[in-house]
């Protein structure tokens, strides 16, 4: 349909444009955690909060600017589009006032931005004063290594922490920079590799105000297996949360060297020798497993130095592969038949191929350690 | 070096030579470059994991002595360009040449100065200082011996006779990079040698 | 020294054509034009690159290519269009005009000149070379430590990366100083620095800053060639050493980088408004103090790349600062803009189009940055798309549609020849669609969780539908340079270009189209910044084509082979590096390479220029 008027039909490209730019802002801004699961426009906790009042505040001054500059813009070019026959226009130079103002009122609004911007940034740099629970948060090459040091829990890619007590981070990395990014929750801090003078240790902290399940991911680019560096931090409440803890100090590196009474497992059940738990304990050695990972009822429970995560509680995690594959049965055998074909270039390299049986068994030995 | 010119130096807006402004501008740049590299060193002074550290291993009487050397080789060129300027040419080649000298001292002393380390234990990758002090002051001595160069290149033409009164900015910009590659010492020797 | 100042007459006369005569060439226009086809070769390059990334994004999970392939291709296309497409873009026309808008006949060192493309072209050559070995640099434009430290980066791409960039850093020095030194010292009498045209004011501004900001870049990647092949730790914190300290040098080299990148597209879009608003550029002096102001600022804001590294408080709120007011000089020159439009008779021409597209995209850029200007916010916006988005509505919607307007406005000066303005219109509606319909949607994703430098992502984030929307956008850019190059190929047949197609205000179009040898017949003498107007008033609304002149009496320097051989020599000096680990002692083509330049160093500076 064309509009009539040579006026309208001229302007009509930009109009178009201009509208197809601010729906894309609204549709852009009406998130939806159900659409976006790692939205960072939904903070969940008082430091994401902290967060995204500032973002709302440069957003709006920068939206404001938007619509008056481009809409300057958009209405000079439709406003005085040449014709032909048009007169010389008026050869005028500049304008002093106009300069002081268009210099002043930018420094005012910017002002604005950076006087909620300051206040944050000691906000959010901070220590907590009375955090409760500590967690120790180191980066490998391609997964994330948690320790409780108070709580004697050492886990992988899924951060537990309880609802409403503050949580205090203090981040490194195993061997080159990496990156925390828990968008809802703690929004992100890099990882150092540490060294006898380069000490670098970061914090971040977050009291989560509900329970439920957040997506992050790495957001430092640290080698071939950076898009595949995800996590997750699981707000769980205080019981449950308690719980878990328990279960976790079983085996773990941190509570008597990971050593448990013999012939128990992971939940603290006595292993009958020719249950799954004593013929998988065999395969996970005989397999060469043992070599990266640390894993409870096998020798090396305890080190904490290994490649490769600790697997003593891995029934009891909801993803692998740090949060790229959902716990599966089918999943968990296909990695295990070839960890490659589904992490080129990740260190686990397995030192001969895994046969189906050992795959079998391992698959439910490694899914039964709650 | 020749240039764009030919019988008449055509004019320039600024009424300097342009090969004159070419080597200050180039000298903005290399002052960039000798303060990243003093940064550097500054950063990591005192992070060593091992030794040896300077204090171990200095001379400074020889390095004072070599700085002094340098710095009147500057006060020889200036003396050398003079010569140029009015045409006198055993002023020009005699200056010249105990610049020359004065630079090769230098050098000389450097090369003493990083075997003698090497001797000590202090390689490129044995420890920060070492890794941090050989950039540092080999990119420098590199910057004296490409003077160095220059110079002896001009020296060779005086000798030949054809740098007359006309052709003395082909001095003269060389002295100015010999000027900077001194200035840049005088900030090297207190900041590595004589800071504690 | 040169004994043959007075022998010039004697030598043959350079030929104008074949291969030799282009190796051979001091003159600025050829010079500018063979940087103009390197860098559009490269852009294409770089921008295949970006069809396969899409691709590869187009869909969750994909495996289109092989995870280590994708992370040297997103490398491989930021370090492309920065160093291959963008710079020396701008060089084309730093090399074509700066001597023509100030009135003069050459560059201050045209032998200079060819050195610093030919060590361009080999430096670009060079680091795409790595291709052919599966070996191309894969740690990103920006190359982080400790990832590029032997340890994790053992092969040879990040070799590849480091050398090539040096290589490529000698060329923009050289290039610097001769600018320089032309824009101080080879005005034509009048022009004042005050009446300079407005590209030559932010080129030069440009050259300070490639001056001051390489060097920090040079030291960097030598701390690094000597951590990959000779054992120290700069940024290896086993041994000591500092690995945010790698991110500090190449950030202050970086961040100039960017204003490196911007300020000659300012210039151009600057030269274009007025001409075709058929009034002044609004605000003259503003412009040029917000422009060095910008440039003089652009040191001391680097560290914005880096507020999620943990700097504390005070650095974070220093740097926030600075970064807020830089915001302050960039929105001057928006304003000046749309003022040099207000009240003017609009001539919608090729040019403007895309001189008023840069405007509305590069303000959208110029938000989003202040965005992330505010620490806190950034934590969650750094390392995402959002940041994608960002520097793509600066670099891309900024730099390229600003370098394409001038393209479009300087082609009958370089070739004779118009583009075709319809052609011309489809070319920028274009790439105005697919652009915003590739980097839009990234403000979207980034701010919803999609972090960047990934080759791919997992099912379920919501990250589908724009990536596809994007991959389809990408595709219609290409559709876009696909129909520019048709108008350029076409260009060859059109009717032959006037001296002045548009009515310009610059020295540039007082010329034949395209320029003779020697530029001007007489150097004329300039009484304000837009001295065709000026000529054009006084004879009454009339400038008559300029009359034809053979050349005679007027001394050309000399072409020559030097500049060529210098380069080769110091390229083969440099990429000995790549065999430090060979069974063959790489120290002696080292010295091979050496002593080719030195040998070239001296046969040129005893060749008479002529």
């Amino acid at each position: 349909m064309a509009l009539s008027t040579g006026l309208l039909r001229r302007g009509r490209p930009y109009l178009v444009g201009a509208l197809t730019l601010a729906l894309l802002v609204l549709v852009g801004c009406t998130t939806n955690e159900a659409t976006y699961p790692q939205t960072t426009l939904a903070p969940k906790s008082d430091f994401t909060r902290l967060v995204d009042d500032l973002l709302q505040t440069t957003f709006f001054w920068a939206v404001l600017v938007f619509v008056l500059v481009e809409g300057g813009l958009l209405f000079a070019i439709w406003k005085f589009r040449g014709k032909p026959g048009d007169a010389e226009p008026k050869q005028v130079h500049g304008n002093v006032m106009l300069e002081l103002v268009w210099t002043a009122i930018p420094t005012l609004i910017l002002v604005a931005i950076a006087i909620p911007t300051v206040k944050t940034i000691f906000q959010t740099s901070a220590s907590p004063t009375a955090p409760e629970v500590e967690i120790e948060v180191i980066g490998h090459q391609w997964w994330w290594e948690y320790r409780y040091p108070a709580l004697g829990v050492v886990a992988a890619n899924e951060m537990h922490v309880p609802v409403g007590k503050t949580i205090s981070l203090k981040m490194w990395s195993a061997d080159v920079i990496h990156s925390f990014w828990s968008p809802q929750l703690a929004a992100k801090r890099d990882v150092f590799p540490q060294g006898p003078r380069f000490q670098k240790v970061n914090p971040l902290w977050f009291r989560a105000d509900t329970t439920g399940d957040f997506s992050g991911q790495c957001a430092e680019f640290c080698g071939i297996q950076h898009a595949r560096m995800g996590l997750r931090v699981i707000v769980q409440t205080e019981a449950e949360f308690d719980a878990w803890v328990a279960q976790q100090r079983i085996g773990s590196p941190l509570v008597n060297g990971g050593v448990v009474a013999p012939a128990t497992d992971s939940t603290g059940a006595p292993v009958a020798p020719d249950s799954l738990m004593a013929v998988g304990a065999q395969t996970f050695q005989a397999a060469g497993c043992i070599a990266c990972h640390a894993m409870v009822g096998t020798p090396l429970a305890g080190t904490t130095a290994l490649m490769g995560p600790n697997l003593s509680h891995f029934g009891s995690r909801r993803s692998f592969g740090a949060n790229m594959y959902l716990n599966t049965p089918e999943n968990l055998a296909n990695w295990l038949r070839d960890p490659q074909a589904m992490k080129e270039g990740s260190k686990m390299v397995l030192p001969r191929p895994l046969t189906e049986d050992e795959i079998t068994t391992l698959v439910a030995y490694l899914r039964a350690h709650q | 070096m020749s240039t764009v010119a030919h019988a008449a130096h055509p004019e320039t807006t600024t009424g300097i030579d342009s090969r004159k402004v070419a080597i200050w501008a180039f000298i903005g740049s290399e002052c960039l470059f000798f303060a990243t590299l003093i940064s550097t060193y500054l950063v990591y002074k005192g992070k060593s994991i091992t030794g040896p550290l300077p204090a171990d291993i200095f001379e400074i009487p020889l390095v004072t002595f070599g700085t002094a050397v340098l710095l009147f080789s500057s006060f020889f060129v200036v003396l050398a360009l003079n010569g140029a300027q009015q045409g006198n040419r055993k002023k020009l080649i005699g200056w010249l040449t105990l610049t020359v000298i004065c630079g090769l001292f230098f050098v000389g002393m450097q090369v003493y100065e990083f075997q003698h380390f090497y001797h000590k234990g202090l390689g490129l990758s044995t420890n920060l200082f070492g890794s941090s002090f050989y950039l540092l002051t080999g990119f420098h001595g590199t910057h004296v011996t490409l003077g160095l160069i220059w110079l002896s290149t001009v020296l060779v033409e005086a000798i030949r006779g054809r740098v007359p009164p006309q052709k003395a900015m082909n001095l003269e910009i060389a002295a100015l990079y010999w000027h900077f590659v001194d200035v840049v010492w005088i900030v090297i020797f207190p900041v590595v040698y004589l800071m504690r | 020294m040169a004994s043959s100042v007075l022998d010039h007459s004697h030598a043959p006369p350079a030929a104008k054509t074949g291969l030799w005569s282009w190796l051979t060439t001091v003159d600025h226009k050829r010079i500018g034009i063979l940087y103009g086809a390197s860098a559009f070769f490269f852009f294409l390059l770089g921008g295949l690159e970006a069809l396969v990334i899409r691709l590869q994004l187009s869909r969750p999970e994909n495996t289109l290519v092989s995870p280590d392939f994708y992370n040297q291709l997103f490398t491989m296309h930021g370090t492309s269009m920065i160093f291959l497409a963008v710079m020396p873009m701008s060089a084309m026309f730093f090399n074509y005009f700066i001597p023509l808008q100030i009135g003069a006949r050459d560059v201050a060192f045209p032998r200079l000149n060819a050195f610093s493309y030919w060590v361009f072209l080999l430096g670009g050559l060079f680091i795409n070379a790595s291709f052919l070995f599966n070996a191309a640099p894969n740690a990103g434009w920006f190359g982080y430590a400790n990832l590029t430290s032997p340890q994790y980066s053992p092969g040879p791409n990040t070799d590849f990366w480091f050398l090539g960039l040096q290589i490529l850093g000698v060329a923009s020095i050289a290039a610097a100083v001769n600018f320089f030194v032309t824009i101080v010292n080879m005005r034509a009498p009048g022009m004042t620095l005050l009446r300079m045209p407005m590209f030559v004011w932010m080129s030069f501004i440009t050259q300070i800053l490639l001056l001051l900001a390489f060097p920090v870049i040079t030291v960097a990647l030598v701390y690094l060639m000597f951590d990959r092949h000779f054992g120290t730790n700069f940024f290896i914190p086993g041994g000591g050493g500092d690995p945010v300290l790698w991110q500090h040098l190449f950030w202050i080299f970086g961040h100039p980088e960017v204003y490196i990148l911007i300020l000659p597209a300012f210039g151009v879009v600057s030269e274009v408004l007025p001409v075709f608003a058929r009034k002044p550029l609004f605000g003259y002096t503003a412009m040029v103090f917000s422009g060095a102001f910008i440039a003089f600022l652009g040191f001391g804001v680097w560290s914005h790349h880096m507020f999620s590294t943990g700097m504390g408080p005070y650095s974070d709120a220093f740097f926030s600062l600075t970064t807020m007011l830089i915001a302050i000089p960039t929105g001057v020159k928006i304003f000046n803009w749309i003022g040099t439009i207000w009240g003017g008779s609009i001539q919608m021409r090729t040019p403007m189009y895309f001189a008023l597209g840069f405007i509305a995209m590069f303000i959208i850029g110029g938000l989003s940055g202040v965005m992330h200007a505010s620490p806190p916010a950034d934590l969650q916006q750094t390392d995402t798309y959002f940041i994608v988005a960002h520097f793509h509505y600066v670099l891309f919607g900024g730099s390229i549609f600003a370098l394409t307007a001038g393209a479009y406005y300087w082609w009958p000066k370089m070739f004779g020849r118009m583009l075709n303005e319809s052609l011309g219109k489809v070319h920028f509606w274009l790439m105005f669609i697919g652009f915003n319909l590739t980097f839009a949607p990234m403000h979207i994703l980034g701010l919803n969780g999609m972090p960047r430098r990934t080759y791919t992502y997992p099912e379920g984030l919501g990250f589908e539908m724009w990536n596809m929307v994007e991959t389809v956008g990408s595709f219609v850019i290409a559709l876009s340079m696909l129909v520019f190059l048709y108008n350029m190929i076409k260009s060859r047949n059109s009717a032959p270009a006037p001296a002045d197609p548009w009515h310009g205000a610059t020295l540039e179009w007082a010329i034949p189209s395209p320029p003779p040898e020697f530029n001007f017949a007489e150097i004329p003498t300039v009484a304000s910044s837009m001295p065709v107007w000026d000529a054009r008033r006084a004879a009454g609304g009339q400038l008559p084509e300029p009359a034809f002149h053979d050349g005679s009496g007027i001394h050309m320097p000399n072409p020559s082979i030097k500049p060529l051989i210098v380069a080769v020599g110091m390229f083969i000096m440099m990429i000995s590096i790549m065999f430090t680990h060979a069974d063959w002692p790489w120290w002696a083509m080292s010295l091979a390479g050496l002593a080719v330049m030195l040998y070239g160093i001296f046969s040129w500076a005893f060749e008479p220029a002529g």
